[in-house]
């Protein structure tokens, strides 16, 4: 096991490498300066370019300007964005927001998704498990701006602003679970599809008619034999959601009007701020290899038929 | 009815009389989107304690259902119990509510499935699942029931049991999860074993293991199992009666002895002319012809018609032939049993070309009654058959009998029709 984990430790780094000198390149292959609209009115001075080139290296060859961004990230520094702020500033600012609201998105997708999953699947073919069926489909095909314009319009009109807020410009908790709810809708919805389906495949299992023959309780043959086995995939599936989830919600940020990640690397790329771009993206995908490492860890201990040695 | 409360002690002996398992005309349906699959139509038998019957049949002839109805694990819906009896010393295991049902089921009628690898569960660790029958049904504590985990799989000959306990069902080979299978199954000392086809999935030398390991508990436990298969060479070794299933009916009971000799149906005939033999090397194997009848649409009359060579207009239409007395200890549901059985091995017996009503000769009936005596006699293990058949043989001729004694002689593996008669009949059978 140690020697699994260490070895997708190293895999990482030509993951990390490789991400970032795609996105180094991407950044440098946008049109447009990224001094532009920083002079007024008209043109910046053909003076201002040239130091503001010096200053962030742009006056380099690509690869040279990459060596010097890998070394500082071998340090742990982010880089300076073109606005003077730290990169890594930039992020704590933001992060704390975005873990909160994917968390509780996610928590949303366990305690609803699965519970309406099991429903749906241990009554199979009732109103219940219809409802469970179709609702799930329709908040799968509505986009996510929609769903939020929706929760927003139904607070506003059932006039619960005072219990639950529509905007989460501080990105407190309070003001961060209608957002959380409205982001993790669609992982509810797929999080209660899958725990359904894999409830009543297993429910046909041999090895439940076994527990049956074994004379053990309905509840015991269910909550114990069937679901374990059930939730493998499904918490497989919401480990690799955390993962998606941390790297920010461009939409449902602007919808709420929340400080996050998504939000920060979409100005970035319209302000051509590379290095904060690609400094965040780096952090992202740190964070989502991590996860994922840790849910294929994880997936192992629960599934005793997946050997990591 | 003697319903003992049941200890971790071995079955207790049976009130003298009481039938271990007595099922009486079963009758279960499987309501689904196409129509209703009548799957069992009227199923019928008696176990003893210490007994072994098999029941046989080609697959979807309702043999698992028997079993799981018997068990009360039919997948409901789509499969209901819609009629008969099953009653377990007495008692009908069907009228019982749920909750009492499940206290007998697992520690005192016990199953064991075909694949022991779909059947564990993949994420518990064996010992687990054994010892969650102590600690469900007994109410043991964890470590405990792990330690009786350990000596049922050392009963079960598991090598390095005590190391292995903690292993998942997927670590062990396909004839060590059958041997945890049993363990799981006998774990409680059951007085009733359903094993559903226990050796199709293994191989040939580990399923006579299997089958040695299941008589060794059996005689050490004085259990009733019945034994699912489609396996005849299973069968021959280890039954003492068998219960031929077809289209969800019974077409034939009898003891082992006697159906191997002288089948009294033609679908039994056509399993046992379909077994290979070495004395029929190079010849075709005889097959029965065409499909097993869909269960949404039997057809009219004795459900085995279609595929029958001994079919007659009577046996196309109304109700199906009732499963009567052939015999001593023996029924067939044919209405021409006399002459299927009379086909047989045929040499010394009366004319095969029987008429309609020898069904009612009692000449024909007291050849079959001493054919099966003199079968057993070699084996000497089935007295109270042998009281009463004997008797019969010795009135009618000692000559008609005569021709059966190689069978028993050569075993009742090989037993079955003779090479020349059987062959010739087979080519016209398709």
């Amino acid at each position: 096991m140690t020697k699994y984990i260490v070895r997708r430790l190293l895999q990482m780094i030509p993951v990390i490498i490789g991400a970032t000198f795609i996105l180094f390149v991407l950044v440098f292959a946008l049109p447009g300066e990224p001094w532009q609209g920083r002079c007024g009115e008209r043109p910046c001075p053909p003076a201002y370019v040239d130091a503001f080139k010096k200053e962030y290296n742009l006056d380099k060859p690509l690869l040279i300007q990459y060596g010097i961004y890998l070394g500082r990230l071998l340090r742990g520094d982010l880089g300076t964005n073109f606005y003077n702020n730290r990169v890594i500033d930039e992020l704590a600012v933001r992060y704390p927001t975005t873990v909160t609201l994917a968390l509780i998105a996610i928590a949303f997708a366990i305690v609803i998704g699965i519970t309406a999953g099991l429903v749906a699947g241990i009554n199979r073919g009732s109103f219940l498990d219809t409802l469970v069926t179709v609702s799930t489909l329709v908040v799968i095909s509505v986009p996510v701006f929609v769903i939020g314009g929706l929760a927003q319009w139904s607070i506003l009109k059932l006039k619960l602003t005072d219990i639950i807020p529509v905007t989460a410009t501080q990105g407190t908790i309070g003001q961060l679970i209608l957002p959380g709810l409205v982001l993790g809708s669609l992982s509810v919805a797929y999080v209660a599809r899958l725990t359904r389906t894999n409830l009543v495949e297993n429910l046909r299992a041999d090895y439940v008619r076994t527990a049956r023959a074994k004379g053990l309780s309905k509840s015991r043959v269910i909550g114990l034999h069937t679901l374990r086995n059930s939730l493998i995939p499904v918490i497989t599936f919401i480990g690799y959601e955390i993962g998606s989830l941390m790297g920010g919600a461009i939409v449902t940020e602007r919808i709420f009007n929340i400080n996050g990640i998504g939000g920060f690397i979409f100005r970035s790329i319209e302000q051509r701020d590379g290095v904060s771009v690609v400094g965040a993206v780096t952090v992202l995908v740190l964070v989502y290899l991590v996860v994922n490492l840790i849910v294929d860890v994880l997936y192992g201990v629960l599934d005793p038929r997946i050997s990591h040695d | 009815m003697a319903k003992t409360e049941r200890t971790a002690e071995p079955a207790a002996p049976l009130a003298a009389g009481a039938p271990l398992l007595e099922v009486t005309d079963l009758q279960v349906e499987f309501r689904m989107r196409e129509g209703v699959a009548r799957a069992i139509n009227g199923v019928s038998f008696t176990l003893e304690a210490g007994q072994t019957l098999a029941i046989l049949g080609e697959s979807g002839s309702g043999k698992s259902v028997t079993a799981q109805a018997i068990m009360g694990i039919l997948d409901t819906p789509p499969g209901y119990v819609t009629g008969g009896r099953v009653l377990y010393r007495g008692a009908d295991l069907l009228k019982m509510p749920e909750r009492q049902r499940r206290l007998i089921r697992g520690s005192q009628i016990a199953m064991i499935f075909q694949d022991a690898l779909s059947a564990l569960n993949p994420v518990f660790p064996v010992g687990w699942q054994i010892a969650e029958m102590f600690r469900v049904h007994r109410g043991l504590g964890r470590t405990e029931a792990l330690e009786r985990a350990v000596q049922l799989m050392e009963r079960v000959r598991i090598p390095a049991a005590r190391e292995r306990v903690k292993s998942y069902p997927h670590q062990f080979s396909g004839g060590m999860r059958q041997r945890i299978m049993i363990a799981m199954a006998i774990a409680l000392d059951p007085v009733v074993l359903i094993a559903d086809e226990p050796t199709t999935a293994l191989d040939v030398t580990v399923q006579a293991q299997i089958m040695q390991l299941l008589q060794d508990l059996q005689d050490e436990r004085q259990m009733g199992l019945i034994l699912i298969t489609h396996d005849l060479g299973v069968v021959a070794d280890v039954a003492q009666r068998i219960a031929v299933m077809y289209a969800g009916r019974l077409v034939e009971e009898a003891d082992v002895i006697d159906l191997y000799g002288r089948p009294c149906h033609p679908y039994t005939r056509g399993l046992l002319d379909s077994i290979p033999r070495l004395d029929q090397k190079g010849q075709t194997l005889s097959a029965i012809g065409g499909l097993p009848p869909n269960l949404l649409h039997i057809p009219a009359g004795c459900p085995f018609n279609p595929r029958c060579r001994w079919a007659q207009p009577l046996c196309r239409t109304g109700a199906p032939p009732a499963l009567a007395e052939v015999g001593v200890n023996r029924r067939s549901a044919c209405h021409f049993w006399p002459e299927v059985a009379a086909a047989a091995p045929a040499a010394g017996l009366a004319s095969p070309a029987q008429s309609e009503t020898a069904g009612s000769d009692p000449a024909v009936l007291q050849t079959l009654g001493a054919a099966s005596a003199d079968a057993l006699g070699p084996d000497g293990a089935q007295d109270r058959l042998a009281a009463s058949d004997s008797a019969l043989a010795g009135e009618q001729g000692a000559t008609a009998v005569a021709p059966q004694g190689p069978v028993a002689a050569g075993g009742p593996a090989l037993a079955g029709p003779t090479p020349d008669g059987g062959s010739a009949d087979e080519s016209e059978g398709r």
